[in-house]
């Protein structure tokens, strides 16, 4: 069993009791809802006569049902309209700060909760999405809940839960060149599997994540719940710190002081000890695509889709599933795969940098004939950012649509969406059948900057290519 | 008390694949409502579609059958409740599995749906029981966490806590967390973090 790790410390000064299941009461620090799967936990609880017990550590905002283009009130689509008026509804009537559209903070929950100062370390955070990992970046014990869960958070602020064990992921060492955040984490899940984190929260540790700005702590716990780890954490650091600091909702003046010194004190200990440790070297890490449909169906870009008798054979149906869903086959090289659509977003890799690192890639040259490009801004603020830096211009002039915050087509709740067999190359974080809005469409699984040059060739390619013609 | 779950009797319906996820068990354009109702026709919709009635949960001899016998990481993905809330309205009561992504096995238990998981061997083999004979009565015992099918007991597995809350019936945790409210308002002001407040 693990001992001083900040899961341990954040989870211990966090519990409330013992259930008589046994199961562990923990109080929720911060507790994010959005539309859709807020509204019938409201419901549940006006059905009991509850109330929510602390407004004020509840925050709300609209993403996963916005239209990216026109969003126009009342929304063309009748139903995203009745999804986000029940939530507008709700919030009010419970007190509950919503955030949204037009309001300058309006974005993807988990883009605008760490851009606004409300993650912070030490937290134990909870929202009605998987991806709610994310905030784990900041030494938070962050991890997605379902509708029920938001219910019992809503009415006692704490949830039923068996403590998870730990597992260090260290990695070491300088990225290569054309290696982002992105390709780290789809190495894990490529290395461990889609399963291998269940039952576990991640600690990413190691000179690789130490040397990470925030946003990348970001991707990289985003996508800890694609290895089956429900959570996954960095501990706070001096660049967690100085993210952190003068942010809107973050500790001002003398208590700042005080946060800091608290914030320290969560690190894991030296000596701490772990349920398990897997370490790996940077070095070892290619610019990574997935090829499949699970994100643990990951290739360097210069591999090619392995044979299923090549692989462990607990990974050989999914497989077998995947070559015929994704019409490739064993032996043919990813590179050179010809890409429909090209998504730049999502709560995986929506935020500044990493319009930033695409925008390299873009800037002076043409989307491919006949790709449909879309760079979606994951918020408001990020969006502002990007076009006070430019970065729109470029991604305009290069034949990319620049688009409203929102989820768009990393789950087509909204009219983002793969027609047909299309197949895209996105930066989101999911590429099972039928994820991006069509039931036979179909994802690849990259890095912003890999998808920008996905773009401009029209196939899958190597991002250094284009990196090394600069 | 009402809510004790310790067993549950029917036939079962196996349904083979690793890592199904819950996108695949309720696609997106379902999640557009502010309820749960409806959802049990869009339970795996596309996946049936794509099989044009071939799909376990079209084959009328699974018509019905509310044990869901499947294999490893089912239910990963999207912490979507309305992929257990559509098995369910399918009328799917248990579920029995190589292993479970842990959201879903989470929104299981507040819904009162007991995921065991057993052997991968076991588990084959109840696919197989059940597929050569798919009128059997197959029995979750929750209680002892076993599984019964013809004159066969085999072991199946699930967390001590967890199982204690269904066996007891507090599988739904509501009352009971909110019940603790002074503790949890106690826990809360040791938290510097909730005594800074969020500032602005």
């Amino acid at each position: 069993m693990s001992k001083g790790t900040l899961f341990d410390k954040v989870w211990e000064i966090h519990t409330v009791g013992t259930l008589p299941s046994g199961l562990t009461q923990l109080f929720i620090g911060l507790h994010l809802i959005h539309e859709v799967t807020s509204p019938q936990a409201f419901a549940m609880l006006k059905e009991r006569g509850l109330k929510v017990l602390f407004p004020h550590r509840t925050v709300a905002t609209v993403d996963h049902i916005v239209p990216t283009d026109n969003q126009v009130r009342p929304f063309v689509d009748n139903m995203a309209e009745e999804m986000i008026r029940a939530l507008e509804k709700n919030c009010q009537e419970n007190d509950i700060t919503f955030y949204n559209i037009g309001s300058g903070n309006q974005g993807i929950v988990h883009v605008i909760a760490p851009e606004l100062g409300l993650t912070q370390p030490g937290m134990t955070i909870a929202c009605g999405d998987s991806h709610t990992s994310s905030h784990g970046a900041f030494g938070a014990i962050a991890f997605g809940i379902g509708t029920s869960q938001v219910r019992d958070v809503l009415a006692s602020q704490t949830l039923a839960l068996s403590k998870l064990k730990v597992r260090k992921i260290e990695v070491n060492g300088n990225l290569l060149p054309g290696v982002y955040a992105k390709d780290v984490i789809l190495h894990i899940i490529r290395t461990l599997g889609v399963k291998g984190g269940v039952g576990y929260a991640y600690e990413y540790a190691g000179t690789t994540f130490a040397q990470m700005n925030m946003e990348e702590r970001m991707t990289v716990c985003n996508m800890a719940i694609e290895g089956g780890a429900r959570c996954g954490y960095v501990n706070p650091d001096e660049i967690t710190y100085e993210y952190l600091k003068n942010k809107d909702f973050a500790p001002q003046g003398a208590t700042w002081e005080e946060a800091l010194e608290w914030w320290q004190s969560l690190r894991s200990d030296v000596d701490a000890e772990y349920d398990d440790v897997v370490v790996f070297n940077a070095e070892d890490i290619p610019p990574t695509v997935t090829w499949g449909i699970t994100p643990g169906q990951g290739i360097g870009v210069d591999e090619k889709v392995p044979a299923a008798q090549d692989l462990p054979e607990k990974d050989r149906f999914v497989a077998e599933e995947a070559y015929r869903y994704m019409d490739l086959y064993p032996g043919q090289p990813i590179q050179g795969t010809k890409i429909d659509v090209c998504f730049i977003g999502s709560c995986t890799n929506g935020r500044i940098s990493d319009l930033r690192e695409a925008a390299k890639i873009a800037q002076g040259r043409q989307v491919a004939p006949g790709m449909k490009a879309f760079v979606v801004p994951g918020s408001e603020r990020v969006k502002k950012q990007a076009e006070a830096e430019g970065l729109d211009q470029i991604f305009i002039q290069a034949g990319f649509e620049w688009r409203e915050p929102g989820c768009s087509m990393c789950l087509a709740m909204n009219p983002d969406k793969l027609q047909g067999r299309q197949i895209s190359a996105s930066s989101s974080n999911r590429n099972f059948k039928g994820r991006q809005g069509s039931a036979s469409g179909r994802t690849l699984l990259m890095s912003p900057a890999m998808v920008a040059t996905a773009a401009i060739k029209g196939q899958v390619a190597d991002v250094r290519e284009l990196l090394t013609a600069m | 008390m009402l809510n004790q779950i310790n067993k549950i009797s029917d036939r079962a319906l196996p349904l083979m694949g690793d890592d199904i996820d819950t996108d695949r068990i309720i696609p997106a354009r379902y999640l557009k409502a502010i309820t749960f109702d409806g959802l049990g026709e869009g339970a795996f919709i596309d996946d049936r579609k794509a099989l044009n009635g071939q799909h376990p949960f079209d084959l009328p001899q699974y018509q019905g059958a509310k044990v869901l016998i499947v294999n490893r990481n089912f239910g990963c993905g999207s912490s979507r409740e309305h992929a257990p809330q559509a098995l369910a309205k399918w009328g799917i009561r248990g579920i029995i599995g190589e292993s479970f992504a842990e959201i879903f096995f989470g929104n299981c238990v507040a819904m009162g749906i007991p995921c065991v998981t057993a052997e991968s061997a076991i588990v084959r083999q109840l696919q197989e029981l059940v597929t050569a004979d798919p009128q059997a009565l197959l029995t979750i015992d929750v209680e002892n966490l076993q599984v019964q099918i013809h004159d066969l007991t085999l072991p199946v597995f699930m967390g001590q806590g967890t199982k204690t809350a269904f066996v007891s019936g507090t599988w739904d945790a509501c009352g009971q967390l909110v019940a603790n409210a002074a503790q949890v308002t106690a826990v809360a002001s040791q938290l510097p973090y909730i005594a800074w407040g969020f500032a602005n």
